[in-house]
């Protein structure tokens, strides 16, 4: 796979990788059959500053590595700056993916999105998603 | 490095090397020029062929020289329904077929033929019954691939060959992860075609043949000159041939001692990844399998990680991940035997060369379980399997 080595970097050393035990927000995006699950879990705080963020991953090397870099880029911002990040952003943060791995980035900023959306729902916050530029939906959806 | 990929290619022996170097140095004439620098070329062809006819129990006239296993099999598949297409119009083949196969035969699907994909059980052995209840009238063509080359099952090609014979129908079976690796004997086993490619047995990329039954009827696949008893035109490959004919040879020669020393390390594979790791699988039959195939599924991972892990240990192997095939679905072998997705996601396909050592085995298992467990510790979907087993 031509990866590069930012990908390998984030696949072989992931940032953040685990569960939260106090998370106030949980997104989970993907599914077995297709060979991808992201969730994504979230400690935001009363600022609205997402505080603590960890990752779990079934997938390729590109969606740990994605999942890792979505994580990065949205830790210590607040969720309104977070549901900004695009898959184009991971993407170019990762200095890019091979074609067949776009899905990828497209499922890291829809786990961020749901987790994001997951924690407004629970405190009652009225936000909007903005949509994934390619689709990561795959064959069996 | 640690190559366990030997299903893909295996690495061309020297002495094998050695054989070729004439022919790409100082004998490079054209087979079919008439001077003696050009009888120096054809004499080595006709000596490779006679050669591999020996070993196969077939005649040299019916070996054809080819550009390798995916020619063969386009051009038997093809070309042989082409010249039987009077006679009928049907096809029998397996669901676990190499792509070659496979995909020719949706070719023929849409030039007017029939095709039946033949289920397999969870071993991945195709049924006899089942092939003799498809049998119709019009059936010209049987092919049958002789040992999968995702989980190493060999199919009973003898009694499948019979089949065929009684039904008067043409008996073609993909022998590219056979040969050279277990017995073939084209007589014996009722095979009327048979497609072989060298670089599977230490002999280089590039070259194949087509074995094919004096009598069979077959079509030219390449359209030129009067090469391989104008049946397959183009200048012959000569440096490859001789290098494909003492590959078998020395294959067909160490071929005992071979299944042995690599059937040991394959036990020794399989033994210890089903004893030392929880939740995984082995695809494919315990021992109706090719001697160098070890393929198992582990639950909750993804194929491609578990290929990086390792390739960042210097060890190289394969999957039958979707992320690895080049598609959304993952190997149409692993679901053919009745995986679901997720867990064929997380197949691992290790196949072993007589190169490898014991050493190697070892290094192996010693970092398998840490790479596992390592994916399993960042798997949303082992967490999910945990939480249950504790509810």
């Amino acid at each position: 796979m031509d990866y590069s080595q930012k990908v390998m970097d984030h696949f072989m050393n992931p940032r953040n990788v685990g569960s939260l035990e106090n998370a106030n927000g949980i997104g989970t995006v993907g599914n077995a059959k297709c060979g991808d699950i992201m969730k994504i879990f979230l400690k935001v705080n009363d600022n609205q500053i997402i505080e603590d963020v960890k990752f779990k991953t079934f997938g390729c090397g590109a969606a740990i590595a994605t999942s890792s870099m979505a994580t990065e880029l949205i830790k210590g911002k607040s969720i309104y700056d977070a549901l900004k990040i695009t898959n184009k952003a991971v993407m170019e943060a990762l200095d890019g993916l091979p074609p067949v791995k776009v899905h990828c980035s497209c499922l890291a900023q829809e786990a961020i999105q749901a987790a994001i959306l997951d924690y407004a729902q629970k405190n009652n916050i009225k936000i909007d998603t903005p949509k994934a530029s390619s689709k990561s939906t795959c064959c069996h959806n | 490095m640690i190559y366990f990929d030997n299903a893909a290619t295996t690495m061309l022996d020297p002495k094998v090397l050695e054989t070729m170097m004439p022919y790409l140095k100082t004998s490079f004439g054209n087979p079919s020029s008439i001077y003696k620098l050009a009888q120096e070329s054809h004499i080595a062809l006709e000596n490779a062929r006679s050669k591999i006819a020996k070993i196969l129990n077939a005649r040299p006239d019916e070996i054809y020289f080819t550009s390798g296993g995916t020619e063969s099999d386009n051009w038997a598949i093809k070309c042989i329904a082409q010249a039987y297409k009077n006679k009928g119009k049907h096809i029998i083949t397996s669901s676990i077929e190499h792509h070659a196969v496979l995909h020719s035969c949706k070719y023929l699907e849409s030039q007017g033929f029939r095709v039946t994909y033949l289920p397999v059980d969870k071993d991945g052995l195709i049924d006899l019954d089942e092939l003799e209840k498809n049998i119709c009238e019009d059936t010209i063509l049987i092919s049958i691939i002789f040992a999968n080359n995702e989980i190493g099952t060999i199919q009973p090609i003898e009694q499948i060959g019979k089949i065929a014979r009684n039904h008067n129908i043409v008996f073609h079976t993909d022998a590219v992860q056979a040969a050279g690796s277990i017995p073939i004997d084209v007589k014996k086993m009722n095979i009327d075609s048979l497609s072989i490619s060298a670089h599977k047995f230490y002999g280089p990329k590039g070259v194949g043949l087509l074995y094919l039954c004096k009598g069979v009827k077959i079509i030219p696949f390449m359209d030129g000159g009067a090469q391989e008893l104008q049946k397959r035109a183009g200048t012959e490959n000569v440096a490859s041939i001789v290098g494909m004919a003492n590959a078998l040879e020395i294959a067909n020669e160490n071929m005992e001692q071979n299944i042995e020393k690599i059937t040991l390390l394959r036990d020794k594979i399989i033994d210890n990844i089903l004893k030392t790791i929880p939740h995984c699988r082995l695809n494919g039959h315990r021992t109706k399998r090719l001697p160098n195939n070890i393929n198992i599924s582990f639950e909750f991972i993804e194929g491609e990680s578990l290929l990086l892990l390792l390739d960042s240990k210097n060890i190289y192997a394969s999957s039958g991940s979707a992320c690895t095939s080049g598609s959304l679905d993952p190997s149409h072998v692993l679901l053919a035997i009745g995986l679901p997705h997720e867990i064929a996601h997380g197949s691992l396909r290790i196949t072993l060369s007589k190169y490898n050592t014991q050493e190697e085995v070892d290094i192996f298992l010693s970092y398998l379980p840490g790479i596992i467990k390592r994916l399993r510790d960042m798997s949303p979907l082992y967490e999910e399997f945990l939480q249950k087993q504790t509810r």
